[in-house]
C-alpha cells in the first residue's frame, strides 16, 4: 500500500454537509502536511469537494478557511519547522497565511460528480440512503479506470450491501466519523469479508495521522454507535409515551430529558441529542437499520409525526442548534414542542411542577461538566447510583430503568456480535458520545 | 551618575492588569482600548497632585501600540487625558519592555535639567487585541529581526527557554525547576493580595505543583512551561516625577513621595547573542551603576521589583544582584528568601508573572509598587520596611537583557 499515492487524488461526496465538511477539512490538512515533507515535494494533490449545492460549497470554502487557520494557530511550533526552508516567511502570521493558502489550494469545489472519476480514493458522506449511495458509488466506479477505493461514512448501512450494490469487490471500507469530525476523536472502522488488506492498512494509517481513536465494529446495520443510540432514544420516546398518560406530553418530554441528562450525568438529555443529530436523521437511520433486526421493531410513530410536521432539529451552518423536540435560545433549552398545539411551551411554565414530580436529586449527584475532566470517576458514580437505587422518587425510578436499559443495549451489541467486546462498546459511548461512564457497568444491577 | 538635584516620585496609580485570569476578562467581548487605559491611569495620578495645571510635561512609555493597536504617536494623547495638558510638551519612549522604565528616565532627566518641575509619566500597553500566537510576532520586535526566522514560534519564551536549558545543564534540572516553581508560587501569593493584579482571582490550591509541570517542546518550549511565563496583559500605570519645587507646587509632603536616590541605565548590543546564557550581564551592569549612583549596596534594600517576564529571569536577577552566587539563585529562591516574609521580599504585588505584564506599563508599575511599599500604601500587600535598610529598587528590562533601567528609591524626608 502506497499511502501517499492513494492520497494524491481524492474526492469527498457530500462535501458541504455536516460530516462531509469535517472530512474534507481533515483530509485537506493531511494532504498539506504530507506535501510539506521534503520527500513529497514532487507530488501533486487534488481534493475534489463534491456537493449538489453551489451555495453550500461557497459556505464550505469559508468554513474551511476559518478552521484551517485555527488548526494552524494551534500547531505553530510544528509549522515553523515545516516552512524552515522558506526564507520569505518569517513571522508566525506569514507562515499561517501560507499554510492556509496551501491547504485551500488542494480543494476543488464542484457540483460535477464526474470530477470523482479521476480519483483514486473516494470518501462518501451523502445522506443515509442506501440506494443513493449505491447509485453514486457505482456510477463513479464504472466510469473510473483507477479501481478507486471507497471509504463510506455511513453510520447505519451495512458495508457489504454497498459493496455488493455497487459491485466494488473488496474496495470499500466503513469509516464512520463522529460529529463534528474535526473534533470528535472516534472513528468506527468496518470491514467486510472481502475488504482488501491494503485498504484496511490505508484506513488505519489515515486514522492514525488524523489522531483518531479507531474502534472496529462488525458489519451490522447501525454498527456500535447507532446500535446503542437508536435503541436508547427509542427507550426515551417510549418512556415519554408512558408518562404522557398521567402527565401532559410536554411535561413527559421535559422529565425524560432531564432524567437522561442530570440523573444519568450525560452531556445532554436524550431529546437534545436527537435534535442535535436531527429528528429526520434519527428517523432515516432507524429506517435503514430496522429491516435487519429480527426480534425488535426499531421505529417510532412519534418521529414520523414530527418529521411530517417539519420539526427536524439539526444545526444551522453557523453550528447553532435548530429547534426540534426542544426550543433553544442562546444554546439553552427554553421550550418544549407540543405536537397538538404545534407550538413550543416555555420550560419556565412547567419546570417547577415537573421537578416536584421527579423529586429531589440526591446530594451525591454530580454535574457532567465537573466530572468529565477526572480520570477515575467510579467512586462518584457508585455513590450516585447507589443512592438512586434506594430512593423512592419518580426521577430515581426512571433513571434506574434508563441506566439498566442502556446496559442491556450494550450487552446485546456484544451478544449479537456487532461489537467485538464490552470494552469496545464502552469506548464508543465514552469517546463518540462523551458519556462519563460506559453503558456496560455494575451501577444498575 | 550623580544626581545634581533631588528628584521625587509620587501619586502612583495602576489600572487593573486585564487578561486571562481576571474574572472580567472575556476574549470574545469587546474590551477597553488604549484611550481608556491612558485616561484612567493619567487621571488617577492627576487627581492626587491637584490637577493637570500643575504638570509641566508628559511622557508616555509604550512598546508596540503601533502593531497591537495600529496606533503610533502616543505622546499626543496627553491632552485627551486632561484638556489642561493642551500645548504642553509630551513625548513617547520606547525600549521594548523597558519602555516604562525609559518613561521614568525621561521624566527624571527633565527634572535634573530643570526644564520641568512636575512630569506626568504614564506607561501603557493593550495586547489582548490579537491571539498570543500573533502577539508573539509583535513582541519579537524586542529582539533582532534578523534572528526571527530561526527563533521559536513563541519567540521570547523560546529565548528564555534556552537560558533555562543552559542553567539546567550547568546546575541540574530538578534543582532549578524547584526554584522556578517557587518563584511562580510567590507570584501567586503576592498577586492574591493586590486587587489590580491579573492573578488576583487565582485560587489554585497548589501553585508549586503547577510550576513543576514538565515543559513540552512539541506545543510550547523545551525548558519552560506556561506558568514560567508572564501572561498577555492590558493595563496602564502612572506616576508623577517631581522636584522639591514640584512637590511644593502640588502640596505633597516629602514623606508621601519616594526620592530617587540613584539610577543605572545601560544597553547591550541587540545584534549579539548573550555571551553566557546563565547570566544577565546588562542587568548586572545597570544594577552596579544604580548602586554606585545611590551609594548603597544590596544589603541596604528592603524590597525589589525585578523584571520576571519569565521565572528564570527572576532567578538570574537574584544572582545579578549578588544575593546568590552563580548557580545558587534557584536554591536562594526555593528556600523562600524572596517570598514576602523572606530575607529580601521581591515583587510584592506579584511582579510580571503575578501582577501582569502590560509591556510598556511595566517599568512604571514597578515604580508605583515601590512608592506604595515605601510610603505604606500597599494595603493587604504591604510588607514591613526595616529602618536600617529603607531602600527600594526597580529593575526594568527590555528584550533579552538589552535595555535595562535600574532605579534606587527611599521614602522622602
Amino acid at each position: 500500500m502506497d499511502y501517499i499515492n492513494k492520497l494524491e487524488k481524492v474526492s469527498v461526496l457530500g462535501a458541504a454537509g455536516k460530516m462531509g465538511s469535517g472530512i474534507l477539512l481533515l483530509t485537506a490538512v493531511e494532504m498539506a502536511d504530507q506535501a510539506l515533507k521534503s520527500e513529497n515535494k514532487d507530488k501533486s494533490f487534488t481534493l475534489n469537494a463534491i456537493d449538489v449545492s453551489n451555495d453550500a460549497l461557497g459556505g464550505l470554502m469559508r468554513y474551511l478557511k476559518v478552521q484551517v487557520q485555527k488548526l494552524a494557530e494551534k500547531k505553530m511550533v510544528a509549522l515553523r519547522g515545516m516552512y524552515a526552508d522558506r526564507n520569505d516567511l518569517i513571522e508566525n502570521g506569514e507562515i499561517i497565511d501560507q499554510y492556509v493558502l496551501d491547504v485551500m489550494t488542494y480543494v476543488r469545489p464542484t457540483t460535477a460528480l464526474e470530477a470523482a472519476y479521476n480519483s483514486t480514493l473516494v470518501f462518501e458522506a451523502v445522506s443515509e440512503n442506501k440506494d443513493l449511495k449505491n447509485k453514486l458509488l457505482s456510477q463513479i466506479d464504472k466510469n473510473s479506470s483507477n479501481k478507486p477505493w471507497f471509504l463510506t461514512n455511513t453510520s447505519s448501512v451495512p458495508i457489504h450491501e454497498l459493496e455488493k450494490g455497487a459491485d466494488l469487490k473488496g474496495r470499500i471500507v466503513g469509516f464512520h466519523f463522529y460529529n463534528p469530525p474535526a473534533v470528535q476523536k472516534l472513528v468506527e472502522l468496518i470491514v467486510t469479508d472481502a475488504t482488501a488488506a491494503d485498504l484496511k492498512d490505508f484506513a488505519m494509517t489515515y486514522a492514525k495521522n488524523l489522531r483518531k481513536i479507531i474502534v472496529p465494529s462488525n458489519d451490522f446495520a447501525g454498527f456500535i454507535g447507532n446500535g446503542h443510540f437508536m435503541r436508547d432514544a427509542l427507550h426515551g420516546i417510549h418512556t415519554v409515551e408512558k408518562l404522557a398518560k398521567e402527565n401532559s406530553f410536554v411535561e413527559a418530554v421535559y422529565m425524560v430529558n432531564k432524567v437522561s441528562q442530570d440523573y444519568l450525568v450525560r452531556p445532554m438529555g436524550i431529546f437534545q441529542l436527537i435534535d442535535y443529530v436531527g429528528v429526520d436523521v434519527v428517523k432515516f437511520i432507524m429506517n435503514v437499520m430496522n429491516p435487519y433486526l429480527k426480534d425488535e421493531d426499531l421505529h417510532s410513530d412519534l418521529l414520523d409525526k414530527y418529521f411530517e410536521l417539519g420539526v427536524k432539529g439539526g444545526q444551522f451552518s453557523s453550528g447553532a442548534q435548530k429547534d426540534g423536540f426542544l426550543k433553544y435560545e442562546k444554546g439553552r433549552v427554553s421550550g418544549i414542542y407540543d405536537p397538538d398545539k404545534k407550538d413550543y411551551v416555555a420550560v419556565a411554565d412547567i419546570q417547577e411542577a415537573c421537578d416536584k414530580k421527579l423529586g429531589d436529586l440526591p446530594k451525591s449527584c454530580v454535574a457532567w461538566k465537573s466530572i468529565i475532566g477526572k480520570k477515575d470517576r467510579s467512586k462518584e458514580f457508585t455513590a450516585l447510583f447507589g443512592d438512586l437505587k434506594n430512593m423512592d422518587t419518580l426521577g430515581a425510578k426512571l433513571a434506574m430503568e434508563y441506566g439498566a436499559r442502556s446496559n442491556a443495549i450494550g450487552k446485546k451489541l456484544v451478544a449479537d456480535n456487532v461489537a467485538h467486546s464490552e470494552a469496545d462498546v464502552n469506548t464508543v459511548m465514552l469517546t463518540g458520545f462523551f458519556h462519563a461512564y460506559g453503558p456496560i457497568n455494575e451501577y444498575f444491577v | 551618575m550623580k544626581l545634581r538635584r533631588k528628584v521625587y516620585m509620587t501619586a502612583g496609580y495602576n489600572t487593573i492588569s486585564l487578561g486571562t485570569g481576571r474574572k472580567e476578562f472575556n476574549p470574545k467581548k469587546e474590551r477597553p482600548g488604549l484611550e481608556h487605559y491612558l485616561k484612567e491611569a493619567g487621571q488617577g495620578t492627576l487627581t492626587q497632585i491637584g490637577g493637570a495645571d500643575n504638570v509641566d510635561e508628559g511622557v508616555v512609555g509604550n512598546f508596540m501600540a503601533s502593531r497591537f493597536n495600529k496606533q503610533a504617536h502616543l505622546g499626543a494623547f496627553m491632552p485627551m487625558i486632561d484638556a489642561k495638558l493642551m500645548y504642553k510638551p509630551s513625548i513617547r519612549t520606547e525600549g521594548a519592555c523597558a519602555s516604562g522604565g525609559l518613561a521614568l528616565i525621561s521624566g527624571i532627566k527633565s527634572i535634573l535639567a530643570e526644564t520641568a518641575e512636575v512630569v506626568l509619566s504614564v506607561g501603557v500597553e493593550v495586547q489582548n487585541t490579537q491571539k498570543a500566537i500573533y502577539g508573539a510576532d509583535v513582541l519579537a520586535g524586542a529582539g533582532w529581526f534578523q534572528k526571527r526566522k530561526d527563533g521559536h514560534a513563541y519567540f521570547f519564551p523560546g529565548q528564555f527557554s534556552d537560558r533555562a536549558g543552559a542553567y539546567y545543564e550547568k546546575y541540574g534540572k530538578d534543582y532549578t525547576r524547584k526554584g522556578l516553581a517557587k518563584w511562580f508560587a510567590n507570584a501567586m501569593d503576592n498577586a492574591r493580595l493586590c486587587d489590580t493584579a491579573q492573578e488576583h482571582h487565582n485560587t489554585h490550591p497548589n501553585p508549586i505543583e503547577l510550576g513543576m509541570m514538565e515543559p513540552n517542546g512539541k506545543v510550547f518550549t523545551d525548558h519552560l512551561n506556561v506558568f514560567d511565563c508572564s501572561k498577555v496583559s492590558d493595563g496602564a500605570s502612572a506616576i508623577a516625577i517631581m522636584s522639591e519645587d514640584g512637590l511644593k507646587r502640588c502640596g505633597i509632603a516629602k514623606k508621601d513621595a519616594v526620592e530617587v536616590i540613584g539610577l543605572g541605565h545601560a544597553v547591550g548590543d541587540i545584534t549579539e547573542d548573550p555571551k553566557d546564557l546563565t547570566r544577565l550581564d546588562t542587568i548586572e551592569k545597570a544594577i552596579q551603576l544604580a548602586f554606585e549612583s545611590a551609594g548603597i549596596t544590596k544589603d541596604d534594600l528592603a524590597t525589589i521589583e525585578v523584571h520576571d517576564c519569565f521565572t528564570i529571569a527572576g532567578i538570574l536577577a537574584t544572582e545579578a544582584l549578588g544575593f546568590a552566587e552563580r548557580g545558587k539563585g534557584a536554591q536562594f529562591v526555593a528556600d523562600g528568601n524572596t517570598a514576602r516574609d523572606g530575607k529580601i521580599p521581591i515583587n510584592t504585588t506579584g511582579g510580571l508573572i503575578g501582577w501582569g505584564h502590560p509591556t510598556g506599563a511595566t517599568g512604571v508599575h514597578q515604580a508605583v509598587t515601590i512608592w506604595e511599599q515605601l510610603t505604606g500604601r500597599a494595603g493587604k500587600a504591604q510588607i514591613e520596611i526595616p529602618a536600617n535598610r529603607p531602600y527600594g529598587m526597580t529593575i526594568n528590562m527590555g528584550g533579552d537583557d538589552k535595555t535595562v533601567v535600574a532605579i534606587v528609591y527611599k521614602q522622602g524626608e
